[in-house]
């Protein structure tokens, strides 16, 4: 189980609350700056629901209607989703909420991003904030239904949820049911509409667009998909205001994240900071264990940033100039001696694996494109050189029904632009030393 | 109604790649490297729509739709 690492953030000072404390002011947050990950139990033992709500008020009652003022509340917090995408939250919930029938919320903790942790680790950790914060969500949107979709590979997490809501059984009525729901491992289980294709019974894959589940989604109904991280922060805002969540992050990106750290660090694991962090404090704190050359920012999923882009901020605005995006939170740490393009490589083969096989261009563009890049990093190289490479790039992106092929071809992207002289090496030379050696990345066999 | 115009898009699950549209269609239609169709972005001209329609009707796997914009 990754463990938490000791990143701090500014504190701030609590008002709004929508907890069933009414006007009690709730628990300042922990003094060390933690937001998701304070009051963890040591030794990551059982924190019980009694110990929870003596710094958490129990979620209001939801009722068919919408709590429009919590909406409010989170949208002045400037909350963006947690998953990946970073959809502001408040503009989702306001479109589930004004849908015809009654509701449903999703709680999302699939984390398919292979070198993800944190919704793992936050499940296991801190069961009671996520399942607050769907109560919460489903306050705001009117829903009477919570469904928690949990990878059936993470056990730790999956009995954590089970035994948080055994607890609340027997000691609160919140009007709202709650499930957990195992779900099968893997990306495309994650994606949005094959999770909840998935909660209605089909299989767990994409479905072509539209409608989208916020219009129609499980059981037919409006659909509020949060990943739980996301979730716990609407609980943090529900109980202690949006100016105390924008203590922390910058004016436009406010808040904290939980960042999944890995890679050439000796302390893996999750860290919470402040949006804005640069990336090279958040790698340092990791402990590098040789110069770090680049970082996968954003994991499978994300983009190459050479070490000299680690002064950015870990934010949107941040990372936009170097071609980058927070993502889901990850940064996966790139040792100098390491072949950028040998590890490239061996994530789009786990792409060309991954992907559900239902549309063409992704079911034999992307073991293709994997094999081509496999040539470039061990040899032999290809006789076109990087040109068959980049048009198939440009051919398969935006082309599947899901977003998953796009992601293998923004990171192609990226390490040829930022390995480039690597790949100049490559072809002109002979495939360098470090892509001799093992991979730095862990890429996921095939699925169960 | 004017500015209304017509993009042809495909339904990628659905299409089983038998490239029978970029017959029917070359103008507007070309097959990648394993035979799945590249459809050029933006609005069909209007004197490609018939074939365009052609197209969507011979399409095996009816994976071909003309999609109102603008
Ligand atoms: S693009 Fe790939 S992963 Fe997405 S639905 Fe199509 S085949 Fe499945
Ligand atoms: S004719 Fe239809 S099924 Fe065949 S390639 Fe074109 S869109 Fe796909």
């Amino acid at each position: 189980m990754p463990t938490a690492l000791d990143f701090r953030t500014r504190p701030g000072a609590p008002p709004a609350n929508f907890g069933t404390n009414g006007g009690t002011r709730p628990p300042a947050p922990a003094e060390n700056g933690f937001r998701l990950l304070a009051h963890l139990p040591p030794g990551g033992g059982w924190t019980s629901l009694a110990e929870h709500r003596t710094r958490y008020p129990a979620p209001p009652a939801a009722t068919s209607r919408p709590l429009t003022a919590l909406i409010d509340e989170i949208e002045r917090a400037g909350l963006r989703g947690r998953g990946g995408a970073g959809f502001p939250t408040a503009t989702k919930m306001r479109s589930v909420a004004s849908g015809r029938a009654r509701p449903i919320v999703v709680a999302n903790a699939t984390e398919g991003e292979p070198a993800s942790y944190k919704d793992k680790l936050l499940a296991t950790v801190q069961p009671h904030l996520i399942i607050d914060g769907a109560l919460y969500a489903a306050a705001a949107v009117g829903a009477d239904q919570v469904l928690i979709g949990v990878d059936r590979t993470a056990p730790a997490a999956v009995a954590a949820l089970r035994r948080a809501l055994d607890e609340r059984a027997r000691v609160e009525r919140s009007g709202v049911t709650v499930q957990v729901v195992e779900t099968p491992p893997g990306y495309v289980s994650g994606e949005e509409s094959a999770l909840v294709h998935f909660l209605n019974g089909g299989a767990a894959l994409p479905t072509a667009s539209p409608p989208r589940p916020f219009e129609r989604g499980v059981a037919k109904r409006p659909t509020l998909v949060n990943n739980v991280e996301t979730l716990a922060h609407v609980a943090q805002i529900a109980t202690r205001g949006a100016t105390w969540f924008r203590s922390a992050g910058s004016p436009d990106e406010p808040g904290t994240m939980l960042v999944s750290v890995s890679g050439a660090v000796a302390r893996a694991g999750v860290a919470e900071v402040a949006l804005g962090t640069p990336l090279a404090r958040i790698i340092e704190q990791a402990c590098p264990t040789t110069p770090a050359a680049a970082a996968l920012v954003g994991g499978f999923f994300g983009t190459w940033v050479p070490a000299s882009g680690f002064s950015a901020p870990l934010s949107r605005a941040g990372l936009t100039p170097l071609g980058a995006a927070p993502g889901a939170g990850v940064l996966i740490v790139l040792p100098e001696g390491a072949c950028g393009l040998a590890e490239t490589a061996a994530v789009l083969r786990w792409y060309a694996a991954e992907g559900a096989g239902q549309c063409g261009p992704c079911a034999f563009g992307l073991p293709a494109l994997a094999a081509e890049a496999a040539a470039l990093a061990h040899g032999p190289v290809p006789a076109q050189g990087l040109g068959r490479l980049q048009r198939w790039g440009g051919e398969i992106e935006g082309r599947g029904a899901c977003k998953h092929p796009d992601g293998a071809v923004r990171l192609l992207r990226s390490a040829l632009r930022i390995f480039a002289a690597d790949a100049d090496a490559h072809l002109h030379r002979r495939p360098c030393r470090g892509s001799l050696g093992g991979r730095v990345i862990p890429v996921p066999g095939p699925r169960r | 109604m004017a500015c209304e115009s017509e993009v042809l898009t495909v339904d990628s699950i659905a299409c089983t790649g038998h490239g029978i549209c970029a017959q029917l269609l070359p103008e507007w239609v070309r097959l990648d490297d394993w035979g799945y169709p590249i459809i050029r972005p933006g609005a069909v001209p209007a004197t490609l729509l018939p074939q365009a329609k052609w197209a969507i009707t011979n399409c095996p796997a009816l994976a071909l739709h003309l999609r109102k914009s603008g």
